[in-house]
Parts: C-alpha cells; sequence; structure tokens
C-alpha cells in the first residue's frame, strides 16, 4: 500500500492506543472511594475545605460512567484539573511554561543520541578492530554499564564544578529559553545532552556495528566489492541501508526508556521541566499534574512510534504491505 | 466379476488383492481423500484467493503386513496426502479408516491410540531428531506419551529397540549430532518401532542417504517388516526403490492417481504415459540395455496445483493428448487387457508395443 | 600387522569394559569455553565477591558496630556538621550528612540492588519463557492478541507507569519488584516467541506430533531445550538491567526510602553533598558501576561461549595460537604433536 495509507492506518492505531491508555489512567486514579480521589487530588496539605471543594467541581460522586464521559472531554479540551499543591493554578499553565524545556533537552538527546550512535558504530564497524574501534568499544563498555542519573551526577561533580571554579560558565544547570540566547539555552543544555545521550548512544553503538558488520558479510556485498565498487559507495549507499534497519525498529522500542532518562535528566540538573515536575509531584502527592504527564507522555510515546514506523517504511519497503 | 467394470465396483471389491492370502485384512481404507490449503491474498483484510489443491480426490487401501509404494515428482502430493493419513493435516473432504474405524479429522485426545498402531519415519535424518535430546529420551518418547513404560523397563525396551535396528545400546547417552546419517535414520526407525505400530508410514526415508547407506536401511526395513508383520506406506521418488520394496504401487501426478497396481503390471506395461516417461527416464544399471532404451522427455513444467489444467491434469505435457484430454476428466479404471487391480486414468493408454514420441509437444490450447 | 594381532586387538576391544557413553552435551561444551574466557572468569569472581559481601553485610555491621540506620552525630559529623571523610573515626568509606557508616549503607545497597536483579529475572524469566512459547506455538488469536500485547508492553514508557502507581499506592520494594518484573518479562517473550514460531516448522516437532505428544509436552520437552541459550543470555543481561532500573527508581524517590538503604537513594542524597564529601558520590557509584559492568561482561561472555560467532566488545586477542584438535589430546600421538591448550575462547 501506499505511504499515505501506511500513515493514515497507523495514525488511526496510535488513536486506539491513547483512548485506551488514558482509560487505563482514568479508572487507576478515579475508580475508588471519592473521599480517597479528593484527597489524593487535592494534595497532601490539603483542608477538609479544599477536599469537598475538589469533590464537588468534579463532580466525583457521580456514577463512574459519567465520569469517565466527563474526564475525556475535560481532557480534550486541554483541561486538566488544577494543581492544588501549586497554589491551585491551572496545570495547563504548568505544562505550557514547561514544555519548552522538556523538548529543548529531548530534541537535543534524541539527534545526539542518534548522530553519535550510529556515526560511531559505522566508524567502528568499517574500522574494526583498529585503535579507534578498541578505543569506542572502552567507551562503549562504560556507557551501557552506566546508569543515567549516575553520569549526571559524576559529570556535574566533575566537569561542571570545575569548569566553574575555573571561571568558564558557559555550562551551567537549570534552564536559559532560547530568547535569552543561544550560549546560555545551549550551556545549559550542553551536560544534559551529553548525559542522555552517551548511555542511549552506546547500546546504539554496539548495535549498528554488529548490523553492520554482519551485512558487509552478506553475498550481494561481496558481489559489489567484486563489481569494483569503492569501498565506500559500498558503505554508505549499499549496506547502510540494510544496516539500519534493526537500529531503526530498536529505536522505537527504546523511546519509552529514553523518557525515563529525560525525567533523570531533568531532576538532576535541575531544569524544570515536565520531568522533573512528574517527579515533585509525585513526591508532594499532586495527582493532576501526574494524570496530564501520564497522557502527554503516551501522546510522545504514540507519535514518536509512529514517525519510527515511517522511517522503517521507507527503509525496508517489505513492511508496506502489512 | 460381472458387470461393468467401474471405480466403485472396483473399490468396493477391496482393490489390489496380491498374490498373497485374501484373507488378509485391510489396514487403512481412505476413501476420496481432498486435501486444499487457502492461499491467502493480500489487501486490507486477508481473503482467501485460491486454493493449493494438493490432494485432490485419491482412493486407496493399504493392506496388512503389506508393502503400498507411492511414487511422484516433488510436488504431486505424496507427501500431504501421508500427513493426512497419519492425522498431522486436517481433510478437506474425504474418508480415512483404520481397521474399519473412521480416524478422519479426530480431536487429538480420539486420535492418541490410533498413534500407536501408525507412524511415521521421515525423510532428512538431521531434521527429525532434536538436536538437543539425547537418543535414548527420542527412542523412549513413544513409551513415555502413552505411558506404556518407565524407568528401567523403558530404558531396557529402548536399548533393545537400538539393537534390533542395528545400533549400539551403549550409545543411549548421545546425542544425534554425534551419528551419521544412516544411524540417524535408524533412530528414526527405533522410535517408530517403539510401540509395535502396524502400519508405518515412510516418507522418502532414503532420499537424503548415500546410495550404500540406503540398501542397508531398506533391508533393516525389510527384515523389520518380516519379523513384525509391519504395513508400509512408502513413498519415494526413485523408482528402482520402489519397485525393490512394495508389493504394489500408486503413481500420482498432481495430486491425482496416474496409474496404480501391483508392482510388475505397473511396472513391465505401464498404461498411463506418465508411468511410461518416468520409467524410461529411470537410469539402468546395465549401460548396454539404457543406450538402447529409448527416453521419453516430457516437456513444460509441472503446472502450479494452484491452477491445475481442466480435464486430464497430465494433457499439457502429454506425448499422446487429444482434444478429449483438456475437456473431460478421466476416471480411474481397468484398461482392456489389464489386470482387474491394475487401474489407469487416461483416455488414450499405452498400448502393448507402443512407441511414444520421444519428445512431447506442449499441448495447443490449455497450456497450463 | 598380523591377523593374530588383529583378533588379538578386537578381542581386547571386546572385552573392555563398556560404560555408558555419556555424550557432550551442549552445556558441557559452554561451560568448557565459558572457563576458557578470562573476561568471563573474572567478572564471575567479582560478581561472587559482591554477593558474598551483600550476604555478610550485617556481619560487618556488627563488626564496626555501625548499623545501616544508625546515625553517629557526634563522631560521624565533622565540627560543621557536615560528613566525615573516609577513615576517620572507623568509618572506612566516610559517613553522609546524617553521620551514618557509608560502608555499611554500601553494603546493605547491594543486598537490594542483588536482591531485586535476581527476584526480578526470576519472574521475568518464568513469565516471559511461558507466554512466549504459548504465544509462538499456539499460534492463531492466542497468538495474535498475545504479540499485541508484548509490543505494547515493550513500547511503554516504564518510568510513567512506576510514578502512576507511586503515587496511587506509595513507593515500596514491591511496587519496585512488580513494575521491574513486568517490563522485563516481555522482552524475554518477545524472543522466545520468534524462536518458537521458526521451531514450530522443524521436523522433529512434527515427528513428535505423530507420536501423539500433547502440545504442553512439545513446548517443555522438545522446543524448550532449544530455546535455552538465548533465554539464559538475556536473563544475564536483565540482572544490570534491573539493577539499573531499581537505583534510578530510588534515586529519584519512588522506590526504596530511606533510611533503608539502596545505592539509588544513597546518590539522590550525595547530590547536595558532593562538592563538600566526594566520597558520599564516589563509593555507591562505583559500586554500582563495578555490579553493573561484571554483570554485563559476563552476559557477554556467556553469549559468546553459546555462539562464538558473535561480535564481542573484548574481543579475545586472536592471535594465532597453537591449536589442538578439540581442544585436548585424544590420545598420547596428538599429545607429542601439539602439546599445549589454547586458552581464550576456544575454536568452536
Amino acid at each position: 500500500m501506499t505511504m499515505t495509507r501506511f500513515l493514515i492506518r497507523r495514525i488511526l492505531s496510535g488513536i486506539v492506543v491513547l483512548w485506551i491508555v488514558s482509560t487505563a489512567a482514568f479508572f487507576l486514579f478515579f475508580a475508588r472511594n471519592p473521599d480517597i480521589v479528593a484527597r489524593s487530588l487535592a494534595g497532601r496539605a490539603a483542608t477538609s475545605a479544599i477536599i469537598s471543594e475538589v469533590k464537588r467541581n468534579l463532580g466525583l460522586t457521580q456514577p463512574i460512567m459519567v465520569q469517565y464521559w466527563q474526564f475525556l472531554d475535560r481532557t480534550l479540551h486541554g483541561n486538566f484539573g488544577l494543581s492544588y499543591y501549586n497554589g491551585q493554578i491551572p496545570v495547563s499553565s504548568i505544562l505550557a511554561r514547561d514544555i519548552p524545556r522538556t523538548l529543548s533537552v529531548v530534541v537535543g538527546g534524541v539527534v545526539l543520541w542518534g548522530v553519535v550512535g550510529i556515526a560511531v558504530g559505522v566508524l567502528s564497524a568499517t574500522r574494526a578492530r583498529t585503535v579507534f574501534d578498541r578505543v569506542s568499544t572502552l567507551g562503549v563498555l562504560a556507557g551501557i554499564s552506566m546508569p543515567t542519573f549516575v553520569l549526571g551526577e559524576l559529570l556535574l561533580a566533575y566537569v561542571y564544578v570545575p569548569l566553574n571554579t575555573h571561571g568558564i560558565g558557559w555550562v551551567n544547570t537549570g534552564y536559559s529559553g532560547l530568547s535569552n540566547g543561544l550560549a546560555a539555552w545551549s550551556g545549559a543544555m550542553i551536560l544534559p545532552w551529553i548525559t542522555l545521550a552517551t548511555v542511549q548512544a552506546a547500546v546504539y553503538t554496539r548495535l549498528s556495528r554488529g548490523s553492520l558488520l554482519d551485512t558487509l558479510g552478506e553475498d550481494y556485498i561481496r558481489t559489489a566489492r567484486a563489481k569494483g565498487l569503492t569501498e565506500r559507495r559500498i558503505v554508505y549507499r549499499h549496506a547502510m541501508r540494510a544496516a539500519l534497519t534493526p537500529v531503526v525498529s530498536q529505536f522505537g522500542i527504546d523511546i519509552g526508556a529514553f523518557l525515563g532518562g529525560v525525567l533523570v535528566v531533568e531532576t538532576v540538573f535541575g531544569i524544570g521541566g515536565l520531568g522533573e515536575d512528574a517527579v515533585t509531584a509525585v513526591t508532594n502527592g499532586d495527582l493532576p499534574t501526574i494524570i496530564a504527564f501520564v497522557l502527554i507522555a503516551s501522546a510522545f510515546v504514540v507519535t514518536a512510534n509512529i514517525i519510527v514506523d515511517m522511517l522503517y517504511a521507507v527503509l525496508d519497503p517489505r513492511v508496506r504491505i502489512t | 466379476m460381472t458387470g461393468p467394470i467401474t471405480p466403485e465396483t472396483v473399490l468396493s471389491a477391496q482393490s489390489w488383492p496380491t498374490d498373497a492370502d485374501l484373507t488378509d485384512d485391510v489396514l487403512v481404507q481412505v476413501d476420496n481423500l481432498v486435501k486444499h490449503f487457502p492461499v491467502k491474498g493480500g489487501g486490507l483484510v486477508a481473503r482467501t484467493v485460491g486454493q493449493v489443491q494438493a490432494v485432490d480426490g485419491v482412493s486407496l487401501t493399504i493392506r496388512r503386513g503389506q508393502t503400498l509404494g507411492l511414487v511422484g515428482e516433488t510436488g504431486c502430493g505424496k507427501s500431504t496426502l501421508a500427513r493426512c493419513i497419519a492425522g498431522l493435516l486436517p481433510v478437506t473432504s474425504g474418508k480415512v479408516t483404520f481397521e474399519g474405524k473412521d480416524i478422519t479429522n479426530l480431536p487429538r485426545r480420539k486420535m492418541q491410540p490410533f498413534r500407536r498402531d501408525i507412524q511415521m519415519i521421515f525423510q532428512d535424518p538431521y531434521g527429525s531428531l532434536n538436536p538437543r535430546r539425547r537418543v535414548g529420551s527420542i527412542i523412549g518418547d513413544p513409551f513415555a506419551i502413552h505411558k506404556t513404560a518407565t524407568g528401567a523397563a523403558r530404558k531396557k525396551a529402548v536399548q533393545d529397540l537400538m539393537e534390533r535396528v542395528g545400533l549400539n545400546p551403549e550409545h543411549y547417552n548421545r546425542f544425534p549430532a554425534e551419528f551419521s546419517g544412516g544411524q540417524r535414520q535408524r533412530i528414526g526407525v527405533a522410535r517408530a518401532l517403539a510401540l509395535r505400530p502396524k502400519l508405518i508410514i515412510c516418507d522418502e526415508p532414503v532420499s537424503a542417504l548415500d546410495v550404500s547407506i540406503q540398501a542397508q536401511v531398506l533391508n533393516l526395513l525389510a527384515d523389520l517388516q518380516k519379523d513384525f508383520g509391519l504395513a508400509y506406506l512408502f513413498i519415494a521418488h526413485d523408482l528402482e526403490v520402489v519397485r525393490h520394496v512394495s508389493e504394489s504401487v500408486i503413481v500420482m501426478y498432481l495430486g491425482k492417481i496416474a496409474e496404480a497396481g501391483p508392482k510388475d503390471p505397473v511396472y513391465d506395461t505401464p498404461r498411463h504415459p506418465y508411468t511410461a516417461a518416468l520409467l524410461s527416464a529411470a537410469p539402468a544399471a546395465d549401460p548396454e540395455a539404457a543406450a538402447s532404451r529409448q527416453r521419453i522427455i516430457l516437456s513444460g513444467d509441472v503446472p502450479s496445483p494452484i491452477n491445475p489444467p481442466s480435464g486430464c491434469r497430465f494433457h499439457p505435457r502429454c506425448p499422446k493428448a487429444q482434444d478429449r484430454c483438456a475437456t473431460e476428466v478421466p476416471q480411474l479404471e481397468v484398461k482392456a487387457g489389464d489386470m482387474p487391480t491394475h487401474l489407469t486414468t487416461c483416455h488414450f493408454p499405452v498400448q502393448a508395443g507402443e512407441v511414444l514420441a520421444s519428445v512431447s509437444r506442449a499441448f495447443r490450447g490449455e497450456a497450463r | 600387522m598380523s591377523l593374530s594381532e588383529l583378533e588379538f586387538q578386537a578381542q581386547t576391544l571386546e572385552a573392555a569394559p563398556t560404560e555408558a557413553i555419556e555424550g557432550r552435551s551442549q552445556w558441557r561444551l559452554t561451560w568448557a569455553r565459558l572457563r576458557r574466557d578470562k573476561m568471563a572468569v573474572a567478572s564471575m569472581i567479582v560478581i561472587a565477591v559482591i554477593a558474598i559481601l551483600a550476604l555478610l553485610a550485617p556481619v560487618f555491621a556488627s563488626l564496626l558496630g555501625h548499623g545501616s540506620a544508625q546515625v553517629f552525630p557526634n563522631s560521624g559529623l565533622s565540627g560543621t556538621g557536615g560528613p566525615v571523610s573516609p577513615g576517620t573515626h572507623g568509618f572506612y568509606f566516610g559517613t553522609d550528612e546524617l553521620g551514618r557508616d557509608l560502608l555499611v549503607r554500601v553494603l546493605y545497597g547491594a543486598r537490594i540492588s542483588l536482591f531485586v536483579g535476581i527476584t526480578t529475572t526470576a519472574i521475568a524469566t518464568v513469565a516471559g519463557v511461558a507466554v512466549g512459547l504459548i504465544s509462538g506455538f499456539f499460534g492463531g488469536w492466542v497468538d495474535a492478541v498475545l504479540a499485541r500485547f508484548i509490543d505494547t508492553v515493550l513500547a511503554f514508557p516504564f518510568l510513567v507507569l512506576a510514578l502512576s502507581l507511586a503515587v496511587v499506592f506509595g513507593p515500596s520494594l514491591t511496587i519496585v519488584i512488580s513494575v521491574i518484573s513486568f517490563f522485563s518479562w516481555a522482552a524475554i517473550s518477545r524472543i522466545v516467541r520468534g524462536q518458537t514460531l521458526s521451531l514450530k516448522e522443524k521436523e522433529y516437532i512434527e515427528a513428535a506430533r505423530s507420536l501423539g505428544a500433547n502440545p504442553w509436552r512439545i513446548m517443555f520437552i522438545d522446543i524448550l531445550p532449544n530455546i535455552m541459550a538465548p533465554v539464559l543470555v538475556l536473563a544475564t543481561l536483565s540482572i544490570p538491567a534491573a539493577i539499573v532500573f531499581e537505583s534510578t527508581l530510588s534515586f529519584l524517590g519512588l522506590g526504596i526510602q530511606p533510611p533503608t538503604a539502596s545505592w539509588g537513594n544513597i546518590l539522590a542524597g550525595a547530590q547536595s553533598y558532593y562538592q563538600v564529601a566526594w566520597w558520599y558520590l564516589v563509593f555507591p557509584a562505583a559500586a554500582l558501576l563495578i555490579t553493573t559492568l561484571a554483570f554485563n561482561l559476563l552476559g557477554d561472555g556467556v553469549r559468546d561461549a553459546l555462539d562464538p560467532r558473535t561480535e564481542r566488545i573484548f574481543a579475545a586477542t586472536r592471535k594465532r595460537r597453537r591449536r589442538t584438535w578439540a581442544g585436548r589430546p585424544a590420545t598420547q600421538l596428538d599429545a607429542l604433536v601439539a602439546p599445549v591448550p589454547t586458552d581464550g575462547p576456544g575454536e568452536a
């Protein structure tokens, strides 16, 4: 089938998945005694007055299916309720403020992850068993054994602090919006990006290296060599496509793990994006923010998966038939 | 027999009584077995766009203690037929009876007791044994599954079996990888023999073996048949091997029976042009005889079983084909001058002394 | 040789005691290869040491007189109220901001990590193999449903689920184990299902069916032994993944809660103090890194021992060493010709 038809099918199934997730989230959070639900929505520091107000506003005493319908309705309108912990401001305003931060982290992280992972992998494969390969192998080893938060803390302690104490102020923690200048923005983002990307890139370096080495051993590559094509042309025009397909499909699975990494990185570097909001929301019992985060995260994963599927279909035309 | 000889009368008369004692029982009776595999098409929803007509109306009889040979090219449906009889594939239509009881499409639990009597030997000595299991365990499987022997008794039975088929019982704990191809096939035979079956279906048991080993395994099968009164359904594509082991022979083409009967009439005076062509192509041991023999070369490839030719399925490649062959399906019947047990499916059977065209022309009209 | 000599030889052979001949199973060969792999052996030793230390944590605690949750505001805190450095007052790893013995806490953290790693892997392996076998073997709608389910679980952002459960039920060890198991089994299941699908078509499976074996017997006696190899590799590699996962959850406050020590929550505390107390960051981080590294290397080694073709992280130097036949001299004559067995992964 054509790419458009493929895309439409994927989008439709993505919507179904989102619907299932939001339904599951709803029942997980709301399908209990209205008092308990109201209390958890209102946060730890709530007074009984606030709790009753919450109960009334959200109609928690109504039958569960009515609540479900209202929940769907509210969500589709972008109304995620009020964050009582943060002084009763609407959750959607928190989202609006913090999504750009998370986006900065995500985009930079993904680019670095993909580019470095594949580039190093390809170079290692084409220069198998040379010094470059050995060194990158050591790097890979370090990367795959390293939890993200440990790397983040280590970078903070042994890169950020020394740099700052020696007067190099570019590398920073926290967040600075793009509107404040590229230097400030990138300075705050560089360490989070490196942290995020290293761990994931290590896995992908190994994967792409192995995949490319396998592909280069195939008969049709041997034929291309016999035809007299240059090695560079063989690798980049012929082998890459086949070698990259397992990498791309693995990418789709790892998006979930990647999200976890984003959360961790935001917490360690104090970026104040959605991830950090979610974590503090758990510690403070701020349920509405969590719900919003769950939905946004699922939407992100679904979208990312659709993109990955499209990419995969471009690389491997056989997939379009299913 | 009085009256016209039709397929029904012939079949109902318990076809192919051999020279042996006519009180031999009928072990397996297959009536008009049809096996079609659906071909799934593409599109948004999986649809069935066609049928692979693997077996299309085959009837046969296997008698106790006898060997029925089944010959044909690759893709003619003989392996599928065997698996239908063994209950490994569900049958699309038709009937299979064993000792008078209907075993067509029985659910697994009901089929279980029959599995002790019907066993199978497979073609690939390397694929038919689980590489991660010890040989003793593999041969002991039937005892374990049907709960007939455990522990030391089972081990003893397995080792007896190993000895019987010519293997060293001390190799009980070895893995299949440590045996040669011929030995592995013997392991398969031992496994099939464990529960003293009445019928063993041999699906090309020697095709994958060297010729010298083939002889050994065939001799083993013959000995076992004598000792245990086994019946064999012997499937092969090598005509000489089939002649050596069988009493009766069926020649299959594209899912249907081309010719059937006791082996001597079929081999000496083949009536179906396909049988004649096959026999002419078989290598002869005597070089002079081979040189003087006329080879019949069939043109074209075997057509696809999804879209078989109309009328007689062989007509596009047949050297004797005429208009009638493209329109009318021939019946399996006795031809003039033949024994009542020698049946052929042909409108224009080969006559005695006839010399067929050495190269057949593809029949104009239905090219497939 | 003369005829009488031949006869004599034949007689000797027949008279020789016949013992049951054991075939060399896949596992024996694998273990032999693994033993010769230096990296893998080193990893196994390291893991063994860590395991022993973890088991003996209470012993260390009582020997030192410091409990894992016991605060020592006087001897454990410096004059300015910060953690003391390693070596002071019998705190070999120093203390944390509450004056707790870091060495003891790190050892107790090892207990948690190893326990979580092994338990979740065990659960995930059993569940994953079962589901994968059932899904792959039965096919049809069972497979359609289960395969979709496996894919969904695999793609799911696990941290989101952990968050949700933590907020509803409160963080605890049970939640940690449940969440980690839930996501590990899917990876194993997917591999098992793939293998089962391809093995299902093999002739020996058909042979088993013709013997009358029921589906369960075929799955567990015929198919399972053939998939144990990749399952073993995956299981070995699941352990460090689980350890990392647990420490991440504890770090974020969603897992093990203080005062129970977990490497994750120790490192969370270290965030505020690493500038004045490097030991607070370095020791737990090192422990975590060494453990995961060891398991990863072991997994790599196991994978190579099972299937020597694959590319390894530290491919043993493929110097041209003298080869022997199958690694060991079979007769005296062979011993004379090629005396030295190779080291490094042997030729398969």
